[in-house]
C-alpha cells in the first residue's frame, strides 16, 4: 500500500531503535507522553516498546474522545433516547461506554430506545430528512479533528431548514486538556503531540508548552515510524536541554492548521465556560457549544437536558490513567472484572483507550506499555 | 413435479414478488418450488417429494453441521447469499476431515423479495452445490411480512462422513506444533464491506467463498499429521486461532510478515479502521499439524488451486496467549475479537 507500507518499514524502524538506544543517556528516564489514544494505539498494536531501551517510558495520554466523555454526558444521551423519544446517532465506541444503572446505548437500545450508529454526521443528516416526524439528535464527540465535520453539519441542517436536527455537543479541545496535564502531578519530560488534531489546528498551539513549561512537543503521524521518529526527535531536544514544538509529520501539519476547517469551526460553535472531563475534572474554557444563533441546533437547550454529574465507579482508575499517573495494570479490576468485553471504565472501551489497547495487544506483558 | 402443470399462469420471474401465500402452505407455495427451487436443485432425493429425504447407508462416522446466512447485500463480487450458504456448510462439515455428502436448504423469505433475485440466489446454490458434488436433498420455505427479514435467509445442514483414523479437533494442537495458512485474508468481508459503503478501487476486491473439501481431501491425503483444521470465516484469522489455543489449552506465535493480505484488502481495511486479521473469509482455511511434517503439507497445499499462498504463519506454544511478531519487529497479543467489527457478512 503505498505512502502507507513506508511507514511501516521493518527494518528501518530497526535503524531508528538503534538510533534511539546510542541516543539515550541511560542514567536518567525519558518519559514521554502521547497524547493521543492514535498514538497508544500504534505504539501497542506493533509492539513499539520491544524496540525501545527501558529508560524511555511511554506515558499515555487523554487524547481518546470516548475515554474524557465523563458518565454524565452519556446518561444525558440515554436519558434523551429513552424519555424524550428521539432517534439518537452516535459514533459506534460511544455505544459501549458505561453509564449510570448498568446501561450502555448499546443496552438502551435492547430495551427499545431508537439509537443508531454512524460512521458520519452525513448520515445523521439523512436520517433527520427521512424521519420529518420524529426528532434526530447527534450525539457529538471528539476533540478537533472530529469538531469541523459537527460544524459543516450544522452549516447544513441550517440551509435545509431542517427543524428537527440537533446535537448533543461534547466537542473537547486539545490543547486545554494539555494544560491540565502540565499542572497536575505527573512528572513528564515531552510531548508526542497529536498527529489528526494538528492537521486541523496547526502546531502553533503547542507552543506555549515549550516556551511557558520547557516541554518539548513534536508532533507526530499515527504510523509507527512516526511514533519512533518522534521519539528519537524528543531523546535530542532532551539531552540538548531545549524544548521546543518540532513537527514530524510534515506531510500533513502545516503551523497554522487547516484554517478553513477553524473558520468553520469558529462559526458554529464558541467556547464553554467549564466542562466537565472524565479524569482531569472541570477544565475552563477547554470545550465547545453551539453559538447562541445555533441555539435551534443544541440539543441541550432545545429538551431541557442539562448535565448532571456522576462519580465513575470506586475500583475505576480511568480517572489516574488518563491523568497520566497510573498505568492500566495498576488498576486493580483490570483484566478481571473490567476487560473488553465487560468494560467498566470508559478506557476499556475505545480501541483507543489505554486499557483496551493495553489489555488486547500487550497484557503478557506484566506491567503496562 | 407435476403440480406446477395445474397452473395456468407461470410464476412472473420479471418482476413478481414474494407474497404473503407463497409461505402458507397452499397452492401458491407447492407452485413457488416447483417451478422456481425443485428443478435447479433436481436431484434423486429431491425428487422423492417425501416430507423427509431417504439416502442409502453410509460407512464410517457421519459429521453434521448446520449455519445460517444473512449477509447483507445479498450480491457481492465472487458471490452472493446463495453459493456462500453451500460453501460455508460444505467447509464444516470438511474442517472435520469429513467427505460431505448431502445439504439441506431452508429459506427465510420477506415478502417483496423481487421473484428474479430469488432465482438468482436459488441458481447460484444449485451450481455452487453442483460443482462441489453435494445434493441439496431436502429443504422449507417460510415467507415473513414485509420488514420482518431482510429479503432473504438461508440456513443450509450438510451430513458427511469421516474414515477412520482420521480425528481432528480444535483441542488437539500441541507445542511446537506448526500453524498454515492456505491463503490471503479478509477478502471475503472486505468485498460485502466495501461493497456496503460504496467503496470502489483500481483493482476490485472480490469474495473469496469457495468450498475446500477437495483441497481437505487432498491434504489428508498427503499423510500428514495433521491436528486441527478450520476456516476463518466471522471473526477472521484472529479468532479462529484463539478458538483453537483457548479449546487446545496452548498459546501461538504468529509471524505478521507471513500472512498475505490483497493490497486492495489491506488498503480497504486501512480506510475503514479494521484489521483484516479480523475480517471474514470463506474460501481459506487453517491447518495445524506437527511440525516435522509441515513443509510436506505446505508443498500439498500450494499444489492445490486453492491454496497456492499458503504458508506457514506460526507456531503453537506452550505459553499463554496468541502473540505476533510484528512486522516492525515488536511483540503484541491477536486476541478475540471483542464485539461486533462487520455485523451482517455471512
Amino acid at each position: 500500500m503505498k505512502y502507507v507500507d513506508e511507514f511501516r518499514d521493518g527494518a528501518l524502524a530497526v535503524r531508528i531503535a538503534d538510533n534511539i538506544a546510542a541516543t539515550i543517556n541511560p542514567a536518567r528516564d525519558y518519559r514521554l507522553m502521547e497524547f493521543c489514544g492514535g498514538h497508544t494505539h500504534a505504539i501497542s498494536r506493533y509492539g513499539l516498546a520491544d524496540l525501545l531501551p527501558s529508560c524511555v517510558q511511554l506515558i499515555h495520554g487523554p487524547g481518546c474522545p470516548v475515554c474524557v466523555l465523563p458518565i454524565g454526558r452519556v446518561d444525558q444521551a440515554i436519558r434523551l433516547a429513552c424519555e424524550a423519544g428521539v432517534i439518537l446517532c452516535t459514533y459506534a465506541d460511544t455505544m459501549r461506554v458505561p453509564a449510570s444503572d448498568h446501561l450502555t446505548l448499546m443496552r438502551a437500545r435492547a430495551q427499545g430506545a431508537d439509537v443508531r450508529m454512524i460512521y458520519s454526521t452525513q448520515d445523521a443528516l439523512k436520517i433527520a430528512r427521512e424521519h420529518p416526524d420524529r426528532e434526530v439528535v447527534f450525539l457529538a464527540i471528539g476533540f478537533e479533528t472530529t469538531t469541523p465535520a459537527t460544524a459543516v453539519a450544522i452549516i447544513e441542517a441550517a440551509s435545509y431548514g431542517l427543524k428537527n436536527f440537533s446535537i448533543l455537543c461534547n466537542h473537547v479541545l486539545t490543547p486545554a486538556a494539555m494544560h491540565a496535564i502540565v499542572a497536575g502531578g505527573v512528572a513528564l519530560d515531552g510531548f508526542i503531540g497529536p498527529a489528526h488534531v494538528s492537521t486541523v489546528i496547526g502546531s502553533q498551539p503547542y507552543e506555549v508548552f515549550a516556551d511557558a513549561y520547557a516541554k518539548p512537543v513534536v508532533i507526530a503521524g499515527f504510523e509507527p515510524l512516526d511514533v519512533m521518529q518522534a521519539i528519537l526527535m524528543l531523546v535530542r531536544q532532551i539531552n540538548e536541554g531545549r524544548a521546543v514544538v518540532e513537527n514530524e509529520f510534515t506531510r500533513a501539519v502545516s503551523r497554522a492548521g487547516n484554517l478553513k476547517a477553524q473558520a468553520l469551526v469558529a462559526q458554529v460553535f464558541e467556547l464553554r465556560d467549564t466542562f466537565d472531563w472524565r479524569g482531569l475534572g472541570v477544565l475552563p474554557h477547554s470545550a465547545l457549544k453551539l453559538r447562541a444563533e445555533f441555539s435551534a441546533y443544541d440539543a441541550e437547550v432545545k429538551f431541557a437536558a442539562p448535565y448532571r454529574p456522576v462519580p465513575d465507579h470506586k475500583a475505576c482508575e480511568c480517572a489516574a490513567i488518563l491523568r497520566g499517573e497510573k498505568t492500566p495494570s495498576q488498576c486493580r479490576i483490570f483484566g478481571s472484572v473490567c476487560t473488553p468485553e465487560n468494560p467498566v471504565g470508559s478506557c476499556m472501551v475505545s480501541s483507543e483507550g489505554a486499557c483496551a489497547a493495553h489489555y488486547s495487544y500487550g497484557r503478557f506483558r506484566g506491567e503496562a506499555t | 413435479m407435476n403440480i406446477a402443470k395445474q397452473y395456468a399462469r407461470p410464476l412472473d420471474l420479471k418482476n413478481g414478488r414474494i407474497e404473503m401465500s407463497h409461505g402458507a402452505g397452499g397452492r401458491a407455495m407447492v407452485h413457488l418450488i416447483a417451478e422456481l427451487i425443485a428443478p435447479a436443485f433436481d436431484n434423486v432425493f429431491l425428487a422423492q417429494g417425501n416430507d423427509g429425504a431417504v439416502m442409502p447407508a453410509v460407512s464410517g462416522r457421519l459429521v453434521m453441521s448446520t449455519d445460517s446466512h444473512v449477509v447483507s447485500p445479498l450480491f457481492f463480487a465472487g458471490g452472493d447469499i446463495g453459493c456462500l450458504s453451500v460453501h460455508g456448510t460444505i467447509n464444516d462439515v470438511a474442517m472435520m476431515g469429513a467427505q460431505p455428502l448431502y445439504l439441506s436448504a431452508a429459506f427465510i423469505l420477506e415478502e417483496g423479495l423481487l421473484l428474479a433475485d430469488l432465482q438468482r440466489i436459488v441458481e447460484s446454490m444449485a451450481q455452487a452445490a453442483r460443482e462441489a458434488g453435494v445434493p441439496i436433498v431436502t429443504g422449507d420455505t417460510k415467507v415473513v411480512e414485509r420488514g420482518k427479514g431482510d429479503g432473504i435467509f438461508i440456513t443450509t445442514t450438510a451430513v458427511g462422513v469421516v474414515s477412520d483414523g482420521i480425528n481432528l479437533s480444535g483441542d488437539r494442537a500441541l507445542a511446537g506444533d506448526k500453524i498454515l495458512l492456505s491463503g490471503t485474508i479478509g477478502d471475503h468481508g472486505m468485498a460485502v464491506l466495501s461493497q456496503r459503503e460504496n467503496l470502489s478501487f483500481d483493482a476490485p476486491i472480490v469474495s473469496d467463498t469457495a468450498a475446500l473439501h477437495t483441497l481437505v481431501q487432498a491434504m489428508l491425503a498427503s499423510g500428514a499429521s495433521l491436528r486441527v483444521l478450520r476456516d476463518p470465516t466471522r471473526g477472521g484469522l484472529a479468532t479462529t486461532l484463539n478458538e483453537i489455543a483457548s479449546q487446545s489449552g496452548v498459546g501461538m506465535l504468529l509471524d505478521e510478515a507471513a500472512i498475505a493480505v490483497n493490497a486492495p484488502v489491506a488498503a480497504a481495511c486501512e480506510f475503514l479502521g479494521l484489521d483484516p486479521l479480523y475480517v471474514a473469509n470463506e474460501g481459506k482455511l487453517v491447518a495445524i499439524c506437527a511440525a516435522e511434517d509441515a513443509e510436506k503439507l505446505l508443498l500439498v497445499m500450494r499444489a492445490h488451486p486453492q491454496a497456492r499462498q499458503a504458508a506457514i504463519i506460526g507456531e503453537v506454544r506452550a505459553e499463554r496467549f496468541v502473540q505476533m511478531t510484528t512486522k516492525l519487529g515488536g511483540r503484541r497479543i491477536v486476541d478475540w475479537l471483542a464485539g461486533e467489527q462487520l455485523p451482517r457478512i455471512c
